[in-house]
């Protein structure tokens, strides 16, 4: 989230895509309830915000929502592209905010092109883009950080938006085929449905309104993922909305640890702190900063985020390796692993079926109920040496020799399920959605012979060490030089790792107070610097609890921060680029719901993103968004590789021809896993898997981990499918009956659910299209499967869907896909 | 009515052990309520009251513990959300609500277990077996799976035959402990929940 939970209180209207909190965040949803209730918010004279619910399925946040859309799975770029053509063709974004907090005015490179679905530079072989055309026209220069006297090309800017190749008119034409009808023919939405959102989000531009958009995974699991989120993304900077409280652009995470174990990066692709992963050929740090840092492209823009990129790393490196990292062999930059590819979660598996990878760790994840593609996952886990599963219960992965149709006897992985404890038995913080990372601490002792996770891997790591002492082996020098400054190095405690994640000043011993003094020479250390600030010398802040007892005190704005409550990254900002949501000079978009504001020596609220005192009329002021080389938003990006303004394409199984593009339905560089490592491409067609079906998760259960609670699985026992009345008429389907729902890959046997909730759309003019709802969280393990027996052989649902990823994520495409029903 | 939210029926239930003044005399206006108060009170009366966070959703409601030394082992009385938070207030959903029967399970996993291949059974091992099997699993795989240099000549120093995922459920400190000694090891495949 750029904001965070209790801010939603402070939007008119609320846009929810590809979410359900009513059910999946039923507690956060109470914000999304208080802003509907006050009168002080909403479109013109108030009388509470407006929720505008766009899902496949009518739900509990549908039924209090003021609009309920029915949208066809995986189409919310339709959605959002026609919002923002609304938006562009009737004048209603921010004017101030686009010409002056966004790259609207920044002319493109000519030969940039957008033809027949495709942006230019497509290689149909490599299935890939060159994006080199997708750059700004420069003039000039801007001065660079580093040597004296470098330079940077400087952007050409436009501040009228008329230049043809300016980025607002170029999105202007992008956008202008996104009529409500063809909205309406994409994803389903009648016309005048439509339209009446579009007038109440276009009124979202004006400076004292401000909208917030929610999202979860509906949005991000199709292979345009990164693609939709940004859709929402560029309407929110139209609309003034970024930076702003009752803004921005909020993911609403699904596990309680997802949001600080991404920020500590248990990700192939980056470092703590979002730090890229050096590629190949990255020889050395400079090559690895000069290739991986955004660059200044104008002389207002900070670019804090390049300019200390160095810094950033090479405090981590001192922090991973001590004394091992000199200035001489480069902080140990050598030590960091450089992948050749794509090494995301479906990669890993694939590397199996292919026979490369030997070994998997599962730490509180099981592979097999997550999938894509189930059945092939259990193939890909019987391909393995060995597989260990840390985890409180057993799994679908721990058992995955004894599945429905496996024969133990032909798998030769060794397995090793070892007790893990589970978060009550252990203290650390949990970072919720909004970035709040809250200290818990420790209720019970480990059950029985359970051991903490992080134990196992530093006792595991202590016997790979003295193996190596031993034997030998390949390079083991970061195994060796490794820092394991703890007091029992093979017991550490979560409060010593809290400490180092912060950092210290190697010359004082002092713990850092801010990312800003982080230093490349040596002298400072970070094992992760969004996080530093969060325990300085004078304790650790993600304790603290100075929360509503006393709203008063700790809520000094008014505005519902409560900076004392716990500690949120970065520097305990509650709202990110809160820069923006002030005017040029400083003063609030909304007197009423102010993010920061300049008092004439300071900057007063929330904690600013920005430098505390400096005055926004100086003509070297910097641009709000400090992070990125323009300074400001960006509407274009080359960051994406699947093009530089989102664009809707179908998803790789789906039930008509994209009516923009025909020609090229699908997303032309998403990755196709079978096809790419030469096994069959398991896609089905319309005409046998005449169904679209979604997945998502119901209130009672939590992916797999809930069918091990007894009286949740009491509210919710049983697998189901959700089937819409008139297509349940049409096969003969009744309330409760046993049904078949197949894909090309898999199969579910489970019971009908028929209702109302879903129904038909319409495409394409006149195509009448059903989609199957399908809850993700029953398999062969649990209490469910132990009172159904042999019923609860096809029980994963993500036996159905596909292994295709987006092309920049990797992100499966679980929430679109086509299948068939019969009843048993 | 006075409304009462459930910070103040906390008070009341804290009323008795910390001795603080309620200032109307029956502000519940209903009996049910003062029954439910004293069973409060007989419940958590005494106990240690810990903080915890709800470990389901990434909502990250707050949650009160209340535990209780007996016999030398720490029992567990009761889970509810923390009034105080400005996150939650105080409110659970039906998974926190019973987040005690995840704390305290006959279910879970006891021993470490071994699974030999081919073998259509777990054995129970001791840690030392496991662990030390592992870590020969984890030196083989990496020794026969390391790339140091690459084709062009580049120093890449990977281990491409080993893949850890995990971590959307344990604590921050514990993600960032395994980043580190994952890429310590050379390991190029590191996932968690986040795409998934």
């Amino acid at each position: 989230m750029t904001n965070h939970w209790r801010d939603i209180k402070h939007a008119d209207v609320i846009l929810i895509n590809g979410a359900n909190p009513a059910e999946a965040h039923p507690v956060g949803f109470q914000w999304f309830v208080k802003a509907k209730l006050d009168p002080t918010k909403g479109p013109g004279s108030g009388g509470g915000a407006k929720i505008i619910h766009a899902d496949p399925r009518y739900t509990r946040t549908s039924a209090l929502s003021d609009m309920y859309l029915r949208i066809r799975t995986g189409t919310d770029v339709a959605y959002f592209g026609g919002l923002i053509n609304y938006v562009i063709q009737n004048k209603l974004y921010h004017e101030d905010y686009v010409k002056n907090y966004t790259n609207a005015s920044f002319i493109v490179k000519e030969g940039f092109d957008f033809k027949d679905g495709l942006f230019s530079g497509y290689n149909a072989s490599t299935r890939s883009y060159d994006i080199s055309t997708w750059g700004y026209e420069t003039e000039g220069t801007t001065p660079l950080d580093g040597p004296p006297g470098a330079t940077a090309p400087r952007a050409k800017r436009d501040m009228t938006l008329q230049d043809p190749r300016s980025v607002f008119q170029l999105m202007a034409k992008h956008y202008s085929r996104y009529t409500p009808e063809m909205v309406s023919s994409i994803t389903g939405i009648p016309v005048d449905q439509f339209t009446q959102v579009a007038k109440i989000v276009g009124e979202m531009g004006k400076p004292d309104k401000v909208m917030t958009i929610v999202y979860a995974v509906g949005l991000t699991h199709h292979t345009t993922g990164g693609q939709l989120i940004r859709s929402g993304a560029l309407l929110q900077l139209l609309l003034g909305n970024m930076g702003r409280p009752g803004g921005g652009m909020n993911a609403e995470r699904g596990h309680a640890n997802i949001q600080g174990n991404t920020d500590h990066a248990i990700s192939w692709e980056i470092l703590p702190g979002y730090l890229r992963i050096p590629a190949p050929g990255q020889k050395n740090l400079d090559q690895y900063v000069q290739l991986n840092a955004p660059k200044r492209s104008d002389p207002n823009s900070w670019n804090f985020f390049g300019i200390n990129y160095r810094n950033f790393m090479v405090s981590l490196l001192k922090a991973w390796y001590g004394g091992k990292a000199t200035k001489d062999n480069e902080y140990a930059y050598d030590f960091i692993p450089k992948p050749a590819v794509n090494s995301s979660w479906m990669s890993i598996y694939d590397q199996a079926l292919k026979g490369k990878m030997e070994g998997v760790l599962l730490s509180g994840m099981t592979a097999t109920s997550i999938g894509p593609d189930s059945n092939q996952v259990l193939q890909a886990l019987a391909n393995l040496k060995w597989l260990v599963v840390m985890d409180a219960f057993p799994t679908t992965s721990s058992e995955f020799w004894r599945a429905p149709g496996m024969d133990a006897a032909k798998i030769n992985t060794e397995v090793f399920m070892l007790p893990a404890t589970h978060w009550i038995e252990k203290d650390g913080s949990f970072v919720n959605s909004g970035r709040w990372s809250q200290w818990k601490e420790q209720v019970l002792p480990p059950e029985g012979d359970a051991r903490h996770d992080h134990w196992i891997t530093a006792d595991l790591f202590d016997r790979v060490k003295t193996l190596y002492k031993q034997q030998g082996g390949k390079f083991p020098d970061p195994i060796m030089a490794l820092t394991l400054d703890y007091k029992d190095p093979k017991k550490p405690e979560l409060d010593e790792i809290a400490k180092e994640i912060n950092g210290k000043d190697l010359k004082t011993g002092s713990q850092m107070t801010s990312f800003a003094n982080l230093k490349d020479d040596g002298t400072t250390t970070a094992g992760d610097w969004i996080y530093t600030g969060s325990y300085p010398d004078a304790g650790n802040l993600m304790k603290r609890r100075n929360g509503i007892q006393n709203p008063q005190q700790n809520d000094p704005t008014g505005m519902g921060f409560y900076p004392q409550w716990a500690w949120s990254w970065p520097l305990n900002r509650r709202v990110m680029y809160n820069r923006a949501s002030a005017d040029l000079d400083g003063k609030p978009w909304d007197p009423k719901r102010p993010g920061i504001q300049w008092n004439g020596t300071t900057w007063m609220g929330d904690v600013p993103d920005y430098p505390a005192t400096m005055n926004p009329k100086d003509p070297a002021a910097w641009l709000p968004f400090i992070m990125n080389g323009e300074g400001v938003g960006r509407l274009f990006s080359n960051s994406m590789l699947d093009g530089p303004f989102p664009e809707h394409y179908e998803p790789y199984e789906a039930p008509i021809p994209n009516p923009l593009h025909p020609s090229q339905s699908e997303d032309p560089v998403a990755f196709l896993y079978d096809q790419a490592a030469g096994r069959p491409n398991r896609f089905g067609k319309v005409d046998k898997y005449p169904y679209v079906a979604t997945s998502y998760r119901l209130t009672e259960h939590e992916h797999y981990i809930t069918q091990q609670v007894p009286l949740l699985v009491g509210l919710q026992p049983q697998a189901f499918v959700e089937v819409p009345e008139e297509l349940a008429k049409e096969k003969g389907i009744n309330n409760g009956d046993r049904v078949r729902v197949f894909s090309e890959r898999g199969k579910l046997e489970v019971s009908a659910l028929v209702t109302k909730r879903l129904g038909p759309v319409t495409l394409a003019g006149n195509k009448k299209v059903y989609q199957i709802g399908i809850p993700i969280h029953w398999g062969f393990i649990g209490v469910s499967a132990e009172l159904a027996g042999e019923r609860a052989k096809y029980w994963l649902a993500n036996a159905l869907t596909p292994m295709v990823g987006d092309v920049g994520a990797r992100t499966p495409e679980f929430k679109a896909f086509l299948v068939n029903i019969e009843k048993i | 009515m006075t409304e009462i939210t459930r910070r103040d029926f906390l008070k009341l239930g804290a009323a008795g052990t910390a001795g603080l003044a309620i200032p109307i005399a029956n502000p519940l206006g209903f009996d049910l309520a003062a029954a439910k108060k004293r069973a409060l009170e007989a419940r958590i009366s005494g106990a240690k009251e810990v903080h915890s966070i709800c470990p389901y959703c990434a909502v990250g409601c707050a949650l009160i513990a209340y535990t209780k030394e007996s016999n030398g082992k720490t029992q567990l009385l009761q889970i509810e959300g923390d009034p105080d938070s400005p996150v939650n207030e105080g409110r659970l959903c039906p998974k926190g609500a019973t987040a005690m029967q995840l704390a305290v399970s006959s279910r879970r996993v006891e021993h470490p277990m071994y699974r030999a291949a081919g073998s259509a059974k777990w054995e129970e091992k001791s840690w030392d077996f496991v662990l030390d099997k592992i870590a020969q699993n984890i030196k083989a795989s990496r020794d026969n799976t390391f790339v140091a240099q690459d084709a062009n000549g580049n120093v890449v120093n990977r281990t491409e035959g080993i893949a850890f995922a995990g971590g959307a459920a344990f604590s921050s400190e514990e993600g960032y402990f395994a980043t580190k000694v994952m890429r310590a090891l050379g390991l190029v495949h590191i996932e968690q929940q986040a795409r998934v």
